[in-house]
């Protein structure tokens, strides 16, 4: 390629970079500035002399501690439960062949396909019957329908990637099928066990309908749902506070994603793409 | 048939029984649940009662009778067909450009899409509100510096059009990591040779794009493009907080937040479950491409 030619297309990747970029760098940035900075017509791009205290306001509102405290019940229970019982079925659809294989493969891909705005009314009116309603255990049991798709049919493809020869060298041993995956296998494993998690783990952390649906006072709010109450009623919009907020919320999914990104990312098209 | 052999024909059974009972009984039943509130006027009485009153096919007969419904359908389809159109189109421009750019802009490039990838929705959410507020957004400080016109405290929020404007800008740039990345690592399985082989045969820039770099492409764009469809049919949470709560109305309704809205909103779960149902329906016809795609490559495996 000239070298014309790729100082253009690289102005034209800086440039888009930057288009892509601002938001978050926006975000970031109005967070650790002033209120005079913030709310001047003319945009101040850098805080001068970035300060504090907005991340202090935004953790010291009512609530916030709690909610973290319920986001982080949730997720956890959800991963735990939906990866202790997605295993074993992921087992068995990565090695063995079945009667019913095929249908069950269409439930669990079909079901990422539901569109969640169209379960909000039955699940609500069951777990509302069952006195499930504005309980974590109501919000735990809606999650794991997402969750135990994704993970049976993520944690099958890492299960595929393991050599035959170790599955069979394991046999020779005397060992049963199961033993030998139990045994030898599940370290093999660990790594996309791990991976699956922390991408239960985001879904479930980012999670907005269900949440703001089924938990109705303070003390039972998730962090997502703290954060979008935290803009409007007021007449003055404290955006330095939810700016805070939101850089506060945003980063541990940030770590976690760039931890898994690449081994997982995916899982969505696995097989369209070779490699 | 050996009693060992008996035993290891039950185990894939045995393994898939937990998912199949736990999904059967918070996914299936509230379903079967859905079909039965369909036929039934069910408000928050009948909620307390636990029972509610059969009214036959009554609510459908209301929904499909609704221009509201109908409107709502045609905006949520050509809603629908622009966001996937610029997500798709605008995500295989990305990628067409990652291959063009230097290994730092790539790497740059890269590390940006993955941020923008990993924010959570209420966040973009949020940082969006911030950006497009009327008193002193970032957006009307700098459309008005670049000469586009006067945005000065321009309101984004005001006509339907221009909330959706926000909305699919909101949306896109959140889908367009996704689609680039998949498609850049798709990219690298395009035969050199090929492209090469077209270049020396006269073929320019779109041509070779067209008839050697696309029918490579073609599976995955497939998946994505139906992937697309399916979450942005159904996409809640950015309409309903960015244009807020409180300003859902029938001239601004997707299927979804009608649904929220007049369902749950207004505790007519009846009424909500019928238009659930014809939701899930239309969305169960249009997964049905990705479905086949996703069988035929997991089978391949």
């Amino acid at each position: 390629m000239s070298r014309r030619g790729r100082l253009g297309w690289n102005t034209l990747g800086v440039v888009l970079l930057a288009l892509l970029a601002f938001p978050v760098f926006w975000m970031v940035s109005t967070a650790f500035k002033n209120n005079d900075q913030i709310n001047s017509y003319d945009p101040v791009w850098l805080p001068g002399h970035p300060m504090l205290g907005h991340f202090r306001d935004a953790m010291h509102r009512p609530y916030f501690w709690t909610d973290v405290k319920n986001s982080v019940i949730v997720v956890l229970a959800t991963v735990v439960i939906s990866l202790a019982i997605s295993f074993f079925a992921a087992l068995a659809l990565a090695k063995y062949r079945f009667t019913g294989r095929k249908l069950f493969i269409v439930l669990v891909i079909g079901i990422q396909m539901l569109p969640q705005a169209g379960l909000i009314i039955p699940l609500y009116v069951v777990l509302a019957k069952h006195g499930e309603v504005n309980k974590l255990s109501g919000l735990i049991l809606v999650y794991l329908t997402f969750a135990l798709p994704f993970c049976v049919w993520t944690l099958r493809g890492f299960l595929l990637g393991i050599p035959k020869d170790l599955e069979e060298a394991a046999m020779v041993d005397g060992s049963s099928r199961l033993g030998a995956f139990v045994r030898i296998l599940l370290p093999l494993v660990a790594p996309g066990l791990v991976a699956t998690s922390v991408f239960a783990f985001i879904t479930s952390w980012n999670e907005f309908i269900f949440a703001n649906t089924i938990l109705h006072d303070d003390q039972h709010r998730t962090i997502t749902v703290f954060l979008s109450l935290m803009y409007g009623g007021a007449r003055f919009v404290d955006w330095g506070a939810i700016m805070a907020a939101s850089t506060l919320i945003a980063i541990p999914v940030v770590i976690f994603f760039l931890l898994v990104q690449r081994r997982i990312a995916f899982g969505l098209t696995a097989g369209a793409v070779k490699g | 048939m050996t009693g060992r052999a008996f035993a290891g024909a039950s185990v894939p059974y045995l393994l898939v029984l937990p998912v199949v009972a736990v999904l059967g009984a918070i996914l299936g039943y509230p379903i079967y649940d859905l079909v039965r509130l369909s036929l039934q006027k069910y408000d928050l009485f009948a909620l307390l009662q636990h029972h509610g009153v059969s009214v036959g096919l009554h609510n459908f007969g209301s929904v499909l009778h609704d221009p509201v419904f109908w409107h709502t359908l045609l905006r949520t389809v050509v809603f629908t067909v622009v966001n996937v159109g610029l997500t798709i189109v605008g995500g295989t421009l990305i990628a067409l450009l990652l291959v063009r750019v230097s290994t730092w802009v790539r790497l740059l490039l890269t590390v940006g899409l993955v941020l923008v990838w990993a924010m959570p929705q209420v966040v973009a959410i949020q940082v969006w509100a911030w950006m497009t507020n009327s008193n002193n957004g970032v957006l009307n400080y700098i459309l008005t510096e670049l000469h586009v016109g006067n945005y000065f405290q321009h309101n984004w929020y005001e006509t339907t059009f221009s909330q959706y404007a926000m909305v699919t800008t909101l949306i896109v740039w959140g889908a367009l990591p996704f689609v680039a990345i998949a498609v850049y690592a798709a990219l690298a399985q395009v035969p050199h040779e090929l492209v090469e082989a077209a270049q020396i045969d006269g073929a320019r820039g779109w041509r070779v794009f067209k008839d050697v770099t696309l029918p490579v492409l073609m599976p995955l764009l497939l998946i994505l493009t139906s992937l697309s469809i399916i979450w942005d049919f159904g996409a809640f949470t950015q309409p309903y907080l960015l244009i807020g709560p409180g300003q859902q109305v029938q001239s601004n309704y997707l299927m979804s937040t009608y649904l929220y809205v007049e369902g749950y909103g207004r505790t007519d779960f009846g009424r909500g479950a019928a238009i659930s149902l014809l939701m899930l329906a239309i969305v169960a016809l249009l997964s049905v491409v990705y479905v086949r795609q996703m069988l035929r490559v997991g089978e391949e495996q």
